[in-house]
């Protein structure tokens, strides 16, 4: 059983009782809400005549449903219409803050939480969503809850929880040029499945975690959850500090120095015990792309699609509904495979250092003859930055639209979807059937960088061969994954 | 679509036909595709339970989906593999299954956050072992008139036939099964109840006082 893991620290200053029942009731620091999963909750609260315990601890915004051409009010859609004037209205009735359209401050939630620094190490974060694992990044237990439990954060301000066992997964080495978190997240869970975190909290750690930027670090928490732990962290450092500084709702003055003391208190020490432990080499990462159905089924850049005899066997079945539903023969290279919709955004992949990634890729290029491809900044914060410093014209300039914030295509609940077979090289986090919005949309994860270079080669391209002069006229070797040290202990 | 009423008290188990969805790694947005998603009330989910996946079976070599399929109709315990409910926290998915006719979900695992999401509604979600619930398939299908009588104490489901009942045992952690025998799984008075404790806890948070002195 854990100790002395943050996840442990923090747990057991957020527990305010033991339940008969066997699980704990979990204080929430933040509790963050939306459009999507919230309104179902409202009217329960209202049939409970209850009211909400902590409206200054609860925060709203809406992303999944607003279009990202026009967002002029009403939506042309009336039920995503209905859905934001519901919110509004429970917000008001309630004394929420909501960071609505045009406001400066909206975004994808898993966005503009951090950037407003409302997301602090050492708080438990939920949200109705289940990305929520991002704020992880921080140090924060965060994780994705359903309405019901919407519905008793509101009431109460806690939730009725089992402890997770914590799971610390360490990177050592570094990532190389053209190797971005997406790619570190999406071998992680290559390696250990998409069910290999069910129980698990992940603590992310070791010198290639230490290394990461903040954005980078919520990329890599963000999809956690696709790896089947509901929530995965970093322990907080000098990088996080100089992130939160200065942000309109992290403490200064005196304050920020108790603040940062607290919070370094709260970090795993060396004595910390952990249930379970798995080790991996940064180095050996290539850019990773999913050819499959789960976030798991996905390989490196200079692989072909495995066939069912390089597949374990019970993932034969799942493997086998891939290859039919994504029309992708196994033994195929996963380079040159054809794109026709470039998608980068989400709360994965939707911040400024990601546009900064994939703006490098398409300065000078063009996007491919027909290919639709689109920008979607995570927040209108990220678009002014975006904006600020030109990187909105670099895609125009190569073809691709800007667009407004908002969730876009990651889950298609807006206009943004893919049509038919279109087949997709996407920065969001879930390849399901379906996801895109067509019932047969097919849907190819790859960092921003790499949807760049998708976009402009017209298929699927390894984006090493457009960092820089090459030396060699080719991109620098891989490691076989062979050489990878994933040693378990129990 | 079933007139069963909703879940409520104590869930002592349930009885009625069951319906296998085989396959591992079942998503929420299978269950209950994002289109759907746009509304403020749950009523009306049911037509969206397994819409796509519906559809891509209307015509199919092997015949409809199970949910299409004029033998499970009024089913009430869902069969499935390993990791059912991953992906979106969606409580929309066991809204859908639930308002459809589902009262218990048996499989060999569940994702988190779904099987958070089927106990705040009063529906056990339990495991077997995968040559137990490959058994419970196969007798589904052999004789999907059969009735299924699901116990939560001891965790374990019967085969009601007409000759000899077949048992499998099942599992189910502790908490959740004690929360489903003594009603509190719709828990929000019990979390509401405890007013001294939740300001005692957020009097230890210095974040909530904004690292205020003393």
């Amino acid at each position: 059983m854990s100790a002395g893991t943050l996840y442990d620290k923090v747990w057991d200053l957020h527990r305010v009782a033991d339940l008969p029942g066997g699980g704990s009731q979990l204080f929430i620091g933040l509790h963050l809400i939306h459009e999507v999963t919230s309104p179902q909750a409202f009217a329960a609260l209202r049939d409970l005549g209850l009211s909400v315990r902590h409206p200054e601890r609860t925060v709203a915004t809406v992303d999944h449903i607003v279009p990202t051409t026009s967002q002029a009010r009403p939506f042309a859609d009336p039920l995503a219409e209905e859905m934001l004037a519901t919110l509004e209205r429970n917000c008001a009735e309630h004394g929420i803050a909501l960071h609505g359209l045009g406001s400066g401050r909206q975004g994808i939630v898993h966005v503009i939480a951090p950037e407003l620094g409302l997301t602090q190490p050492g708080m438990t974060v939920a949200c109705g969503d289940s990305h929520t694992s991002t704020h992880g990044a921080f140090g924060a237990i965060a994780f994705g809850i359903g309405t019901s439990q919407v519905r008793d954060v509101l009431a109460s301000q806690s939730l009725a929880m089992a402890k997770l066992k914590v799971r610390r997964i360490r990177v050592e080495g570094a990532l190389q040029s053209g190797v971005y978190a997406k790619d570190l997240v999406l071998h992680i869970i290559r390696r250990l499945g998409v069910k290999g975190g069910v129980g698990y909290a992940y603590e992310f750690a070791g010198p290639a975690i230490a290394a990461l930027s903040m954005e980078e670090r919520m990329t890599l928490c963000n999809m956690a959850i696709e790896g089947g732990a509901r929530c995965g962290y970093v322990n907080p450092d000098a990088v996080t500090f100089a992130y939160l500084k200065g942000r309109p709702h992290a403490p200064a003055g005196e304050a920020w120095d108790r603040a940062v003391a607290w919070w370094s208190s709260l970090a795993s020490g060396p004595e910390a015990v952990f249930d379970d432990e798995v080790v991996f080499d940064a180095a050996t990462i290539a850019p990773t792309v999913t050819w499959g159905i789960t976030p798991g089924q996905g390989i490196g850049i200079d692989e072909s699609i495995p066939t069912l005899e390089q597949t374990e066997p019970d993932e034969r079945p799942i493997a086998e509904e891939a290859y039919r539903y994504m029309d992708l023969r196994p033994g195929t290279p996963i380079e040159g495979v054809p794109v026709d919709v470039c998608f980068i955004g989400s709360c994965t992949n939707g911040r400024l250092s990601d546009l900064r990634a994939a703006a490098a890729i398409a300065r000078g290029r063009h996007v491919a003859p027909g290919i639709k491809a689109f920008v979607v900044p995570g927040s209108e914060q990220v678009a002014a930055a975006a904006e600020a410093e030109g990187l909105d014209a670099v895609f125009r300039d190569a073809g691709f639209e800007w667009r407004e914030p908002g969730c876009s295509m990651c889950l298609a609940m807006n206009p943004d979807r893919l049509e038919g077979r279109q087949i997709s090289a996407s920065s969001s986090n879930r390849n399901f059937k379906g996801r895109q919005g067509s019932a047969s949309g097919r849907t190819l994860l790859m960092s921003p960088a790499m949807v760049a270079a998708a976009a402009v080669s017209g298929h699927v391209a390894d984006v090493r061969r457009f960092l820089g002069p090459p030396t060699d006229g080719a991109p620098s070797p891989t490691a076989p994954a062979a050489l990878e040290t994933a040693a378990i202990r129990a | 679509m079933s007139t069963t009423p909703f879940p409520s008290g104590p869930i002592l188990g349930c009885r009625g036909r069951g319906v296998s969805v085989p396959g591992d790694d079942i998503d929420t947005d299978r269950i209950i595709p994002a289109r759907f998603l746009k509304c403020v009330s749950f009523e009306g989910l049911a037509e969206g339970a397994f819409a796509d996946d519906r559809a891509e079976r209307a015509d199919h070599p092997d015949g409809p989906h199970p949910f299409d399929r004029p033998e499970h109709r009024n089913a009430a315990i869902l069969v499935v593999n390993r990791n059912f409910g991953c992906g979106s926290s969606r409580e929309h998915a066991p809204q859908a299954l639930m308002r459809w006719g589902i009262r218990a979900v048996i499989g060999e695992s569940f994702a988190e956050i779904f099987f958070g999401n089927c106990l705040a509604l009063g529906i056990p979600c339990l495991t077997a072992d995968h040559e137990s619930v490959l058994a419970l398939q196969g007798a589904i299908a052999a004789d999907p008139a059969a009735v299924l009588q699901l116990d939560l104490q001891p965790p374990a489901v019967t085969l009601l036939t007409g000759g000899e009942p077949r048992v499998w045992e099942l599992q189910v952690a502790d908490g959740p099964r004690r929360m489903l025998l003594s009603g509190e799984w719709n828990g929000t008075a019990q979390l509401v109840a405890h007013d001294a404790e939740l300001r005692a806890t957020a009097a230890r948070l210095p974040y909530l006082s904004g690292f205020a002195l003393g």
